[in-house]
């Protein structure tokens, strides 16, 4: 417990009702100073550093914009639709609270792939920020959770057929899964059931995990202290009253400066909003104005861009397929009996679970398998900490090569989403084909190839000029 | 913190008073799930429903609504009769032998899939993700198809194929033949999709 302190006599009325606050609720006043005004941040943080701030801000433009969106929906098969429509044309300023909310879902994955981009570049998920980034990939989660089930609520036919889709994919687990979809649309076929759970949950339950996630998130980091594009710990360096010589107070250095970088994302949100709402189909699909028709799929049926490279990841695993996995499978259990420096009982024991799961990629559904795939393809994220073997932590003090590697993991995962945005074709199909190989590879790879070539020097100082 | 022994008969009451209120807790989760479940009512939305093929010509097909879903009734012509043994080597489950319980009743598992050859009753949606398949009667070469097309069903989703009887290509996501609804004739041109004479 705090000391109690008494404000100086003659103090003036400012010092006096903030020690009267101070003495009652010291909590807030710590945790301003953890938080703001005595949390060092690196000074070299680049242009990269503000989609952790934007993501912020996108989170409370959704929170606000949904708010208001709640108070003219329907969540109701029967009148959902109307409703958005009502929210559109005849609720004053309606339209644009719901393409505030609409652009605002495509805006956080945009932020996010490139927050999650600066954690890949710069390491920042290695020691001791694994659990900043553990939290942050279950953000990414939620994210996909809160945006999926919020899609069905206009009721339009992308709406319906999605969710019929996605649920359907859970109906693939060997022996419970068609409970699975059933449990989870409360109903034989999506329907009214199946908008009312989702309704709660995009409006409730989603949103709550997701701001504890944040909280986590940012409390995490702010218990490790931020990484920069140099990869170096600046507590390591600290002047005679324990501050890092690299670092400077959040606030105020940082808080203007993000509130420049919000200034400019605010500029490209609002052109979009005003001028190009539904983005050329990729923000809000031209079938979603539709109203959703259980008897007729769409001719051409897509997620939303930002789930299009793991839906590609879907569609790639093919019955062939299944075949080049069998291989990878055999080919990594030999590679980890004949080279991993480990006991005899655990190579065994590779054997094994080599042999099971190709047993059990024998004699399941490629379709399952499709599933494990797109689920993996996120899940994997989780692990990046412990795959990453690179002495250096930033892309800065790795071999070159190592940057083209990860300019064609960019290229790759940009290809993907392009063909999920696509009708199926054959060259489509082994291009995703190869793609989802090249993913995959480049993540169960990591251990190997992160370890290969030269690293450069990494300085004592974070590289920084004045300016 | 005390130095004295913890009292050992105390924490064993306190670890078993736990397990207890963890149980507890374990039951009260059991109605939030089960709410999940179908409704009542869902459940009795799944009731038969009868369809009046007299007006279907040959060659046309027809679209009501079960439980939610579309069944689809077609009057094949006997040109796409022939095509089905031809199309056999192709398909992954000519015969209809995977998960014959849920997809295809005993008085359905011929070449035809039906109980009359021309009349085929599945409900349309795709095995793999739950679309609807659209119709692809026209014979030969055509966007998404291979040019010796049959005439059948693609799946605009992720490109799955099926014959005319419903029965799924080879090397296509979707895993199962289209599934045929339970249904009987009630007259030579009314028709009971939801129920057939067994029950």
């Amino acid at each position: 417990m705090a000391e109690f302190k008494e404000a100086p006599a003659g103090a003036s009325l400012t010092t006096q009702v903030t020690t009267w606050f101070e003495n009652r609720f010291p909590t807030a006043f710590d945790a301003y100073r953890v938080h703001m005004s005595e949390y060092y941040a690196p000074k070299n943080f680049n242009f990269w550093y503000f989609f952790g701030s934007l993501a912020m801000l996108v989170l409370v433009i959704q929170i606000v914009t949904g708010i208001f969106l709640v108070m003219h929906y329907k969540p109701d098969a029967a009148l959902a639709f109307a409703s958005v429509e009502y929210i559109m044309r005849d609720v004053p300023g309606g339209w644009i609270i719901r393409y505030l909310h609409s652009t605002g879902a495509s805006a956080f994955f945009v932020v996010v792939y490139l927050h999650m981009f600066r954690g890949l570049l710069y390491g920042s998920y290695r020691k001791p920020r694994e659990l900043v980034w553990i939290f942050g990939c279950a953000i990414f989660l939620c994210l996909m959770a809160e945006a999926f089930m919020g899609y069905l609520l206009p009721w339009g036919q992308m709406s319906y057929w999605g969710a019929q889709v996605i649920v359907n994919l859970f109906a693939a687990v060997p022996f419970v899964g068609p409970d699975l979809a059933l449990l989870i649309r409360g109903d034989y076929v999506v329907s009214d059931a199946t908008l009312n759970r989702f309704f709660s949950f995009h409006v409730i339950a989603v949103p709550l995990v997701l701001l504890g996630l944040v909280v986590a998130h940012i409390f995490a980091l702010h218990d490790v202290g931020s990484n920069n594009p140099d990869g170096i710990e600046i507590k390591a360096k600290k002047d005679a009253q324990g501050r890092p010589l690299d670092g400077i107070p959040f606030h105020p250095y940082y808080t203007v400066h993000d509130i420049f970088g919000v200034c400019v994302f605010l500029m490209a949100f609002t052109a979009i909003v005003f001028l190009a709402p539904e983005f050329g189909g990729y923000f809000l699909e031209y079938n979603n104005f539709i109203p959703a028709d259980p008897l007729k799929t769409p001719p051409h049926i897509a997620p939303v861009w930002y789930f299009t490279p793991f839906y590609s990841m879907l569609r790639a695993i093919t019955a062939e397929m299944m075949y080049v996995l069998i291989a990878c499978v055999i080919a990594g259990a030999a590679f980890g009996v004949l080279k991993a420096k480990v006991g005899a009982l655990l190579k065994g024991a590779i054997v094994v679970g080599a042999v099971v799961l190709v047993a059990a990629m024998l004699s399941i559904d490629a379709k399952f398998w499709g599933v494990v795939v797109m689920g993996g393809a996120v899940i994997i994220l989780f692990f990046l900490p412990w795959l990453d073997h690179s002495p250096v932590k930033s892309i800065r003090y790795r071999p070159d090569w190592h940057k083209y590697v990860y300019a064609v993991f960019v290229i790759v995962f940009l290809i993907l989403g392009y063909l999920g945005t696509q009708a199926p074709s054959p060259i489509g199909e082994r291009m995703s084909q190869v793609g989802t190989l090249f993913y995959f590879g480049f993540f169960l790879l990591m251990p190997w190839w992160s370890r290969l070539g030269e690293p450069k020097p990494v300085p004592e100082r974070v590289t920084f000029a004045a300016h | 913190m005390s130095d004295s022994p913890a009292d050992s008969g105390k924490r064993t009451w306190l670890i078993a008073s736990g397990c207890a209120g963890a149980v507890g807790a374990g039951f009260t989760a059991v109605p939030f799930v089960g709410s999940f479940l179908p409704s009542e009512r869902a459940r009795a939305a799944g009731a038969a429903v009868e369809a009046d093929i007299s007006a279907l010509k040959p060659g046309e097909k027809m679209t009501v609504e079960w439980r939610g879903k579309p069944v689809w009734i077609i009057r094949r012509t006997p040109e796409q009769l022939a095509t089905l043994p031809k199309v056999d080597a192709q398909l992954a489950d000519p015969k209809s032998a995977r998960n014959p319980a849920e997809l295809t009743p005993e008085y359905a598992r011929n070449e035809a899939r039906s109980i009359k050859p021309e009349v085929l009753v599945v409900v349309g949606i795709c095995s793999h993700l739950g679309c609807s398949p659209t119709d692809k009667f026209q014979t030969g070469a055509q966007p998404s198809l291979p040019d010796d097309w049959a005439g059948g069903f693609l799946c605009p989703c992720h490109g799955s194929t099926f014959d005319m009887a419903g029965r799924v290509y080879k090397n296509k996501p979707a895993p199962d033949n289209l599934e045929v609804p339970p249904h009987m004739y009630l007259s030579d041109t009314r028709l009971l999709i939801g129920e057939d004479k067994k029950a």
